[in-house]
């Protein structure tokens, strides 16, 4: 559907977009994220020919952008950060104009209208002049925009900027409504509403992609798994000693739980090993019973944290040693206070 | 384009600025052609119409400034940039917008001259002719606002930026009265001119032994007519930035009777070239 191969932009020494690749397939929905300035409204400037590019190539529909524009650009429906509207125009004067714009047939013109103004639920304020319309509205105007013509690829930058909770619920429910015979592509700086509205999520930063895939795929991808426990006794130590050994442990962390006579135990797993049944056979096993186990949520926001961190190149699980490097003294001392009490 | 040119001409009634330009270029003519035709009894409109051409250095400003310059303010330049048309279209359409709400006063004037015919005889052709004229220059003026609309994001720039571009053109002929004549004066601006060329071609190929070449080559032309036929100098400066004169063309129209095709090219020229010019402008935008 779109290819972006290795594109670069360059404003004079800035490199915005560093040698990004990616593939979109046909009827998904995909994400971009990554925080402010890591190149996501250029790339969207790019794929839609509104810039130009430095070096590489995008491919709409098997139409390069640069050399068929008209042709590649007929594919696409863009919602830019800012929507692109005259204030001066009523919003069904605006969409008249847009649908023209697009070269959408005569004849067909009044129905579509009509059905965006549907979807983006806009009925009320037809006959209102843009300028006097809410931020949340103009959002909508220029989300119908980018429906006219109900083109293959709708891309959309950060479309639920403004609205309110009623509105975003809406607009992700069109937007997931569109999936199937439409691509979208949206970008986002709001975690959950990539994770529930996106098939694909791209993470970006510095211009690079850093991580793809579906969200569950990068959960697991990028953090491995984790369990939390919960069992009764005392002895930190031995409790270590008895999960350690087991195959797919990777790390446990022991501490004493806010009830007394219970600890808390954190798992690291190895990548795609289920280590719940070997860790309750152990534990029955050595008496120690089990009061609570439970897979630990590793969210998208983490991820999100983890891979965009600007200090990527100390790993991150060295933060983690450092913070139970810091915090382990204290738990030795509350451990040997323990027994004395 | 058809889209944007009736988006555009709307747009200019949707706010003041088409009728203050519509209503201030027929009250100005009106004036004049109250005072000079119908008071004065002169019999020929296109005196009076060569007159208010002054009228339009404050006018057409108005009627360009917002073109381009607000499209690039409010972001709506995102629309029209990432829709399936090209950038050539667009700017054509943006100007032929223009040129419509310019035709408004122009075809109301069309009706001067036949209140003069009502009380006699008058040259109903040249007449004609030199609103045809009058038209062709103003769409000139607006290719030159728009190119300087595409430069800048702010609206008041632009407009004063059009204005004095606009008032040289105006000016131009009496600002050559003041050029050298002298032969050796006009050999030194040739040789200026030379290096002048010799420079831009070194910024723009990075080449300075061609540069060099060419500045050598012109340098010895220069010197050798000088020497073989020092004639060719005087004047030479005015005679070629005469050739240029924007109000010659209508003045040839409107005083001498002329219907001067070559005047009407030239402006045509001017116009395709600035509207060239701003397309060139938007993309090379794109590509920063």
């Amino acid at each position: 559907m779109i290819e972006v191969r290795d594109l670069v932009k360059q404003y004079g020494d800035h490199v915005a977009v560093d040698h990004l690749s990616f593939t979109v397939e046909k009827g998904q929905i995909y994400g971009f994220l990554g925080p402010n300035g890591a190149g996501k409204s250029t790339t969207m400037n790019i794929m839609t020919g509104y810039i130009g590019l430095t070096e590489g190539e995008v491919i709409v529909n098997g139409h390069n952008i640069l050399e068929e524009p008209e042709a590649a650009k007929r594919c696409i429906g863009y919602l830019p950060e800012i929507p692109p509207l005259y204030t001066d125009m009523t919003v069904t004067e605006y969409l008249r104009f847009a649908a023209q714009l697009k070269g959408v047939p005569k004849a067909e013109r009044a129905g579509q209208i009509d059905r965006v103004v549907e979807l983006t639920h806009l009925e009320d304020v037809t006959r209102r002049l843009i300028r006097n319309l809410s931020k949340g509205y103009r959002q909508r105007v220029g989300l119908a925009q980018a429906l006219l013509g109900f083109p293959e690829v709708i891309i959309l930058d950060e479309p639920t900027v403004g609205l309110d909770p009623k509105q975003i619920i809406e607009i992700r429910d069109l937007i997931r409504s569109l999936s199937g015979d439409h691509t979208v592509i949206l970008s986002s700086h709001i975690l959950s509403e990539v994770q529930e509205v996106c098939d694909q999520v791209l993470i970006i930063n510095h211009g690079k992609l850093i991580a793809s895939g579906t969200p569950a795929e990068l959960e697991q991808q990028l953090s491995g798994s984790s369990l939390s426990l919960t069992v009764k006794g005392e002895d930190a130590e031995a409790v270590r000693a008895l999960l350690s050994p087991l195959s797919g442990v990777t790390a446990v962390t022991v501490k004493p739980s806010a009830n007394a006579g219970e600890l808390d135990v954190e798992l690291s797993c190895a990548q795609g090993s289920d280590v719940r049944e070997a860790v309750s056979s152990a534990c029955i096993a050595a008496g120690v019973p089990i009061l609570m186990m439970k897979s630990a949520d590793v969210s998208l926001e983490q991820i999100f944290l983890e891979v965009t961190d600007d200090d990527a190149a100390q790993p991150v699980e060295a933060d983690f040693a450092g913070a139970d490097g810091t915090d382990a003294p204290a738990e030795d001392a509350g451990e040997k206070e323990e027994p004395e009490q | 384009m058809i889209a944007i040119l009736k988006r555009d001409f709307r747009s200019y009634f949707n706010c003041m600025i088409g009728y203050v330009f519509i209503a201030v270029t027929l009250a100005f003519v009106g004036i004049y052609f109250m005072g000079v035709n119908l008071v004065n009894g002169y019999p020929y409109f296109s005196y009076t119409l060569a007159s208010t051409v002054m009228f339009f250095l404050f006018c057409i400003p108005i009627l360009t400034m917002k073109s381009m310059a607000e499209e690039r303010k409010t972001r709506t330049d995102q629309l029209l940039l990432t829709a399936p048309v090209s950038v050539g279209q667009v700017v054509l359409g943006k100007f032929l917008a223009m040129a419509a709400v310019l035709a408004i006063p122009m075809l109301v004037i069309c009706l001067c001259p036949l209140i003069m015919r009502i009380s006699g005889a008058t040259g109903l052709a040249s007449d004609y002719a030199s609103i045809l004229a009058m038209f062709l220059m103003g769409c000139m003026f607006i290719a030159i606002g728009m190119f300087i609309s595409s430069l800048t994001e702010s609206q008041i720039i632009a407009a004063v930026g059009t204005f004095f571009v606009l008032l040289v053109l105006y000016m131009w002929d009496d600002l050559l009265n003041y050029l050298p004549t002298g032969v050796s004066a006009n050999m030194i601006a040739c040789l200026v001119a030379i290096i002048i060329v010799a420079l831009l071609l070194y910024l723009m190929s990075g080449s300075s032994t061609l540069a060099m070449v060419i500045a050598l080559i012109g340098a010895v032309a220069v010197i050798a007519a000088y020497f073989i036929n020092s004639d060719v100098f005087s004047g030479l400066m005015s005679r070629i930035l005469g050739a240029l004169s924007v109000t010659a063309v209508l003045d040839n129209f409107a005083f001498y009777f002329v219907f001067d095709w070559g005047g009407l090219v030239f402006y045509l020229t001017v116009t395709a070239l600035f509207v060239f010019l701003t397309a060139q402008t938007v993309q090379k935008r794109r590509w920063n």
